[in-house]
């Protein structure tokens, strides 16, 4: 039973009801009152006793992990996973066995279940959540390299007088390395081209 | 496979009952076919088929007990 009306004295005592009936509490419904009911004369005549609409609400996180968990399993692939918030941020980090298909070239399987997950988790809309969907430390590794490209890129830029354009990446990867160039005045970063093709490039 | 493709697109549309897989097989391919309730056919696809290549990114890097390739057909 996803929902239940109930009644009451008051409306707290309507809600309180609704909830042992449901056998939930209070942070996993969400309540609309349809009648605030009315204490009446002496609390005996024209009284009206109060009416509450309680609705358990799906929580976004679970459905999330277990959608992740049943892709990756019908994917053929044996992995454990363990989810994280953050304020309304997300981290589900993989681990298991045959990872590297998880990942995918460049981390492009990787990205398809983290926006398939974030699909899921935001298809309500009642609150908004970036998610992550991290491998075995994979962001990490990533962002390493992409800082170590970033400056490599630079040098070359410099070296050559001429704008160096990378290669598309998605928006988080092009910020890491925004934010790594972003301190040098000798060379400017910008992106061009329209997703999925936009990419970075180093001007001199 | 089709397994892996249900549970992918499933809690993305409204009518999960309209969801319908078939599976070809050709010479050197297997095809898989999807199509979904017409009210729900921009849900799999999304803005410029971000979502559709998503689900293919997912469902080819799946591994499959053929040798053959895989393409997955969307409507």
């Amino acid at each position: 039973m996803r929902q239940i009306t109930a009644s009451g004295q008051t409306v707290d005592e309507a809600v309180q009801s609704a909830l042992e009936q449901l056998n939930t509490t209070r942070d996993q419904v969400e309540v609309e009152v349809i009648d605030e009911g009315k204490k009446g004369l002496l609390g005996v005549f024209g009284s009206k006793r109060a009416i509450v609409k309680v609705t358990i609400l799906k929580n976004p996180i679970e459905e999330a992990e277990k959608y992740l968990k049943e892709v990756i399993r019908n994917m053929g692939v044996e992995a454990e996973i363990t989810g994280s918030i953050e304020g309304n941020h997300i981290t589900f980090d993989v681990t298991g066995e045959k990872i590297a298909l998880l990942i995918g070239k460049r981390g492009q399987t990787l990205n398809a279940l983290q926006y398939l997950t974030h699909l899921v988790i935001n298809k309500d809309k009642k609150q908004y959540y970036t998610v992550t969907v991290d491998a075995e430390g994979y962001r990490a590794r990533r962002k390493e390299t992409l800082e170590t490209l970033a400056i490599r890129m630079a040098e070359k830029a410099l070296h050559l007088q001429k704008v160096v354009e990378l290669e598309p990446m998605p928006a988080y990867e092009r910020k890491i390395i925004h934010s790594v160039l972003q301190t040098r005045d000798d060379v400017s970063t910008y992106s061009d081209g329209v997703e999925p093709h936009r990419h970075i490039v180093i001007k001199p | 496979m089709k397994a892996l493709i249900e549970t992918i697109v499933t809690p993305l549309v409204d009518f999960p009952e309209d969801i319908k897989v078939t599976e070809t097989e050709e010479e050197a391919k297997i095809v898989y076919h999807l199509t979904v309730n017409q009210q729900d056919v921009g849900k799999v696809i999304g803005k410029n088929g971000r979502i559709a290549k998503a689900i293919r990114t997912v469902v080819y890097a799946a591994k499959s007990d053929a040798k053959k390739r895989i393409y997955l057909d969307i409507m």
